[in-house]
């Protein structure tokens, strides 16, 4: 531990300096090292939330090869090339790698990256828990696919119903893996969620009152609300189906007056606001990117972010739509009819703002855009589809049918994956300094879109002629062989437009034209720094008065002084007016998130084979985070 | 050097993958029996245990997972819970305790199983086909604490009848020889 | 109507009406409940396809219209705010409107649907992995009916069925004539359900369920009513002695091997419940969970090799002699 070097009197601000200094003295306090113990101690957002994003592709990329050998499968009858063994344990990766290891890391991994910089501060709050959040979440992921390659990979689905995944219809220990991987993603998750509400709440450049905050700044505190909310209670269910499994108790044995029901409920209470967790940042890319290419800010400013919050609660009343069949009483069903077509209302409010957005404005067809537009023609099928799944009656017959599958993959493609295709478009040069090749982009959006709706159009069809989930296979004289090849098409394409992404991604950040710090000409925050933005990202604080700054300030943007160069520091304001408050200190970087993220990790892991391990595991966990929180020395300042 | 030995041992590592958790679905049709021969212990005194003749190949049945749950199902099935309730016995001997009258390793429990016994056990030579045999012997063993408790399951979806088998204790070591050879009270 | 071939909305309109028929589709009604579901389906796509559509039209003519350069961002017209805003605000309005009213005919219609009325016959389903028990229950014992993966219902009356399960989730559906409901252990569910006219109907599990559960069929026929009587008396009778040599030979082998482990027929020592009923095996239309259709050569392949159809499926492989084969299908064909 080394004392900050102080000057004889007091600590260098940088009101005073002139840029090269400023620059010189910042980088040196706020860099990390090219060592590889530097590197893999960084607490810089910036460096953490890339790392996340490279992770969670990676994952995409082993969800969809799994989806693609599932297709093949299925693309004719009675097909051979899997048993239903292995096909059971790649649906169950299927989706437990899109839903926990992709979809809600990937859109943290945008908010950890660019929340910081979009509401001007220098770090994200809690920047070693951030640390900590990514080790955690990658040794899960390794965790998961480590045991798929060594055949413990789950095979009862992504939501493990119970009894199926209980101790007796569940033999061996794949589903204590799947049930494990979960507590890693939760943990990870509700770190991240606890930064970004700190950093917008608390971080903010001064002048950025709540209505000046972007939306997708929104969009990130209102996910990170859901995701306090909602992990609880999928941690809880997967702890029960643990000790069930593991020693015995009876939460879920009918016999002994547990419920099977029991983890549909708790499982979905979760597993609604975590469609919303995934959806709603997206609605966040989709509002930056529309301001920037049709020219003009998002029309409906305050009612958007009304919208959010109002998905954000809503999402809490749905959950119970995934069990109308189960028998529950038919008026308390449909009171959640009313509940998930009421959400149509605040994502229709959205949607209309944009139009009227796009409407107004002057679009420019760059790939962001491009995607955005995709979006909308996909997402609003997928939520009209989701409109018809609400009632009831509609669900009675097409719930656990590929009518679903169709259903839920427009509304997550269409309104996930589209509009983060967008975003990597968007946002690609600001993270590497280099544009995107736009002619690979377009090839990217149309192949994705003309495959997406090849792959999953028909899926509605099948679903209706009485294919249901989860089949391994199908006789052909059901009739569902062509449907089912022309789907297998569309995957192919679909699967193509992602090697022509990650072509792109590769060649561009290896020989990419040069991006300014503002290609788009966009108005938010984060365009005024350097692409790649420095580590400390802005020289001295902005000043914001309003909510497209750079709109509002084109000459130059004002900024406030008296941070220290010297030493790591951030500006703590007010909750809603960011009035400046205090300097407060932002920890240097440390080894001991990785450290704690191991001893974490290796208690879970061995935890699944014996109870003991959660007891002789605390002692590493405990001497990390000693560790960890030992105090610094470093001085607090005054005033 | 060393990373092409760390290589190899991840690349058998991923071959051998995790015995527990195959998955056996196809049964083995007609399991020739002949081929596990053993003998049953000796009742003459001193010591010296029995002369065994096995191939050992039927012991990964306790070792993998699928085989033990199956085991537990036919269990119930095939209604050894008449005589033998849930493990406690009733007329038939305990399957819980330490006694074994002819013997507690897998082959000499597939061998009750096909031969049956003298004072009751019925002889389920052709009615229960050879793999399931052994299905149930896995579940036997677990039941007498002899399987691995990751194996094992932890609780039945039923009345709870006894710990799961993967939380019973243990059977005691006996020097040279099978458990507890002796005679039901 | 003739659609020529060479233009793509008529492709586009054959696949979607090729999605109609079919033995399990849920545009197939076969009674008033699968109907007025169609129709509710359909009143709804009616509505959503509208709905996608004029936000279509709207985007597609923002991206058309010509709008003037903007060099500043920020310069918003107050006229054009104002009038997006009420544009907006009436979508909105109008979007609250429809979605209140689909409500409301969700709701009268499942009020409709899961409405009760004394039912003609009762029968009790215990879904298990991967095969329907079935059992027609009755006050007389003596004509309470068990059989598997086949339901015979009588036509234009209402049926209801109780839903349980031993093992799992499953589920029941049928979609030609009702929607699904699950079986859960521990629970007892219930659906009730008319056939308008006679057929074979096809379902299957709609649970996730195991490995076989891509193969967990069953088939409901509907009769006219006297026609189901008479099959339900039939299904009482206990199997009938074999009278020739083979079929004798048949009844041997099958209570020598390890059939009678886990198969009940009634009439002779096989008395075991752990799988399908076979006391009236031979007329049924399909084996094995509606998986198989019913003939000789599919009784002989199931019986050979169940694993190699149906990987993981709880009836083992069991060793039958070449000769055995032939007299043990003759044996089950002819319980009919």
């Amino acid at each position: 531990m080394t004392a900050v070097e102080s000057t004889a009197q007091e600590d260098l601000r940088d009101t005073h300096l002139d840029d090269a200094e400023l620059h010189a003295r910042l980088t040196r306090t706020w860099r990390t090292g090219a060592s590889l113990l530097a590197r893999l101690s960084s607490v810089d957002h910036k460096v953490i939330g890339r790392r996340y994003i490279i992770t969670a592709l990676l994952f995409l990329c082993l969800g969809g090869l799994s989806a693609m050998v599932m297709r093949i499968q299925l693309a004719q009858p009675e097909a051979k090339l899997l048993g239903p063994d292995v096909y059971n344990q790649l649906f169950t990766m299927h989706g437990t790698t899109m839903m926990f290891l992709f979809a809600v890391p990937v859109m943290e991994a945008f908010g950890v990256y660019l929340v910081p910089l979009m509401v001007g501060t220098r770090n994200i709050a809690f920047p070693r828990l951030n640390a900590f959040s990514y080790w955690i979440y990658l040794f899960g992921g390794i965790f998961l696919w480590v045991s798929f390659v060594l055949k413990i990979g789950p095979d009862a689905g992504w939501f493990a119903y119970v009894p199926l995944s209980g101790p007796e219809y569940s033999p061996g220990k794949r589903v204590d893996v799947w049930a494990q991987m979960i507590t890693f993603t939760e943990v990870s998750a509700l770190a991240v969620s606890v930064e970004i509400i700190v950093t917008v709440f608390k971080q903010r450049a001064p002048g950025m009152t709540l209505d000046r905050i972007p939306l997708f700044v929104w969009s990130m505190l209102v996910t990170s609300f859901l995701i306090l909310f909602a992990m609880p209670a999928v941690m809880v269910a997967s702890t029960m189906l643990i000790l069930d499994r593991l020693v015995g108790t009876h939460f879920f044995n009918v016999a002994e007056g547990g419920d099977s029901l029991l983890w549909q409920h708790l499982f979905w209470f979760f597993g609604h606001p975590e469609v919303y967790i995934i959806f709603i940042p997206a609605t966040g890319m989709v509002s930056s990117i529309i301001a920037a290419f049709a020219r003009r800010p998002v029309f409906g400013h305050l009612p958007l972010i009304l919208a959010l919050i109002a998905v954000g609660f809503l999402s809490f009343g749905l959950w119970v739509h995934h069990m109308f069949v189960t028998g529950l009483p038919q008026l308390g069903a449909s009171f959640f009819t009313a509940s998930s077509m009421l959400i149509a209302v605040p994502n229709g409010i959205q949607i209309f703002c944009w139009l009227a957005t796009v409407w107004d404005g002057r679009p420019i067809y760059k790939t962001p855009l491009l995607f955005v537009l995709g979006f909308i023609a996909i997402f609003v099928i997928g939520g009209l589809s989701g409109v018809m799944v609400a009632s009831v009656p509609i669900d009675a017959q097409v719930h656990d049918t590929y009518f679903v599958v169709a259903h839920f993959h427009y509304v997550l493609i269409g309104g996930a994956v589209f509009p983060l295709l967008g975003a990597v478009y968007f946002w690609f040069p600001k993270i590497t300094g280099r544009m995107m090749n736009e002619k690979l982009g377009r090839w990217n959006f149309w192949l994705a879109f003309i495959g997406f709706n090849i792959a999953f159009f028909p899926m509605h069809i099948l679903g209706l002629q009485g294919m249901p989930r989860r089949v391994y296979t199908y006789l052909p004289e059901m009739g569902w062989g062509p449907l089912n090849l022309l789907s297998t098409a569309g995957a192919i394409v679909l699967f193509a437009s992602f090697v022509v992404l990650l072509v792109n991604v590769l060649l561009s950040a290896a020989r990419g034209a040069p991006a300014g710090d503002n290609p788009w000409d966009a108005g938010t925050l984060e365009w005024a720094t350097t692409s790649p933005p420095a580590p400390y990202n802005f020289p001295r604080i902005p000043f914001v008065t309003h909510r497209e700054p750079l709109w509002d300030n084109r000459e130059s943007l004002p900024v406030v002084t008296g941070l220290s160069v010297d030493a790591r520091e951030v500006l703590a304001g007010t909750v809603t007016e960011s009035f400046p408050q205090l300097r407060e200190s932002s920890p240097q970087p440390s080894i001991w998130p990785l450290l704690a993220a191991i001893s974490v990790a290796a208690a879970f892991l061995v935890s699944i084979f014996t109870p003991w391990a959660v007891v002789w595991g605390s002692i590493p966990v405990a001497i990390t985070l000693t560790g960890w929180f030992w105090p610094k020395g470093t001085p607090e300042d005054e005033e | 050097m060393t990373r092409a030995v760390v290589m190899v041992i991840a690349l058998a590592a991923l071959a051998a993958g995790c015995e527990r958790e195959d998955r056996p679905l196809r049964s083995e049709a007609a399991l020739n029996e002949n081929r596990e021969a053993i003998a049953l212990a000796s009742n003459a005194p001193g010591p010296g245990g029995p002369i065994e003749y096995k191939s050992g190949t039927r012991a990964q049945y306790e070792k993998i997972a699928f085989h033990v749950s199956q085991g537990k199902k036919l269990f119930t099935w095939y209604n050894c819970s008449g005589c033998h309730a849930n493990g406690g016995g009733g007329s038939g001997p305990a399957l819980m305790d330490d006694v074994w009258i002819y013997g507690s390793a897998i082959e000499n429990i597939a061998a009750s199983i096909r031969e049956g016994r003298p004072n009751g056990m019925p002889t389920f030579r052709g009615k229960i086909p050879e793999d399931q045999i052994w299905q149930i012997a896995a579940y036997v063993r677990a039941l007498g604490g002899f399987v691995a408790s990751d194996v094992a399951s932890s609780r039945h979806d039923q009345l709870y009848a006894h710990e799961g088998e993967s939380r019973l204790p243990s059977p005691p070591d006996t020097a040279g020889g099978q458990p507890g050879l002796a005679q039901p009270k | 109507m003739r659609f020529s071939l060479k233009s793509p909305a008529a492709v586009l309109i054959l696949c979607l009406l090729g999605g109609c028929s079919g033995a399990q589709s849920a545009l197939d009604p076969g009674g008033p409940q699968a109907q007025h579901l169609a129709r509710l389906f359909w009143i709804f796509t009616g509505v959503c396809t509208v709905v996608w559509v004029a936000v279509m039209l709207v985007l597609l003519a923002s991206l058309v219209r010509r709008t003037p350069a903007r060099p500043d961002p920020l310069r918003l017209d107050a006229r054009s705010e104002r009038r997006s805003l009420a544009v907006v605000g009436g979508a909105v309005f109008a979007t609250l409107l429809t979605i209140i009213a689909l409500t409301a005919l969700s709701y009268l219609s499942q009020r409709q649907l899961f409405a009760r009325e004394r039912p003609a016959v009762t029968i009790k389903v215990t879904g298990q992995q991967w095969w329907w028990d079935v059992r027609y229950e009755s006050d007389a014992p003596d004509r309470t009916v068990t059989t598997a993966n086949e339901i015979y219902i009588p036509v234009g009356r209402p049926v209801t069925v109780k839903l349980a399960a031993t093992d799992l989730i499953h589920s029941f559906w049928v979609p030609s004539l009702f929607g699904k409901q699950d079986l859960i252990p521990g629970q007892d569910n219930e659906i009730q359900f008319t056939a308008s006219r006679p057929g074979v109907y096809r379902g299957q599990c709609a649970e996730f369920c195991g490995w076989q559960h891509a193969h967990m069929g069953l088939v409901v026929v509907a009769l006219p009513a006297n026609e189901f009587q008479n099959w339900l008396t039939a299904q009482a009778a206990p199997a009938a002695e074999p009278e020739d040599a083979e079929r004798k030979r048949g009844a041997e082998i099958f209570a020598a091997k390890a059939c009678i482990m886990c198969h009940t027929v009634r009439g002779t020592s096989a008395g075991s419940r752990v799988g399908p009923d076979l006391t009236h095996f031979g007329s049924r239309k399909t084996i094995a969970s509606a998986t198989l259709p019913m003939s000789r050569g599919n009784i002989a392949a199931w019986i050979v090799d169940p694993q190699g159809i149906k990987p993981g499926v709880n009836m083992p492989n069991v060793s039958i002699a070449s000769n055995e084969l032939d007299p043990l299908v003759s044996y089950l064909a002819g319980l009919r």
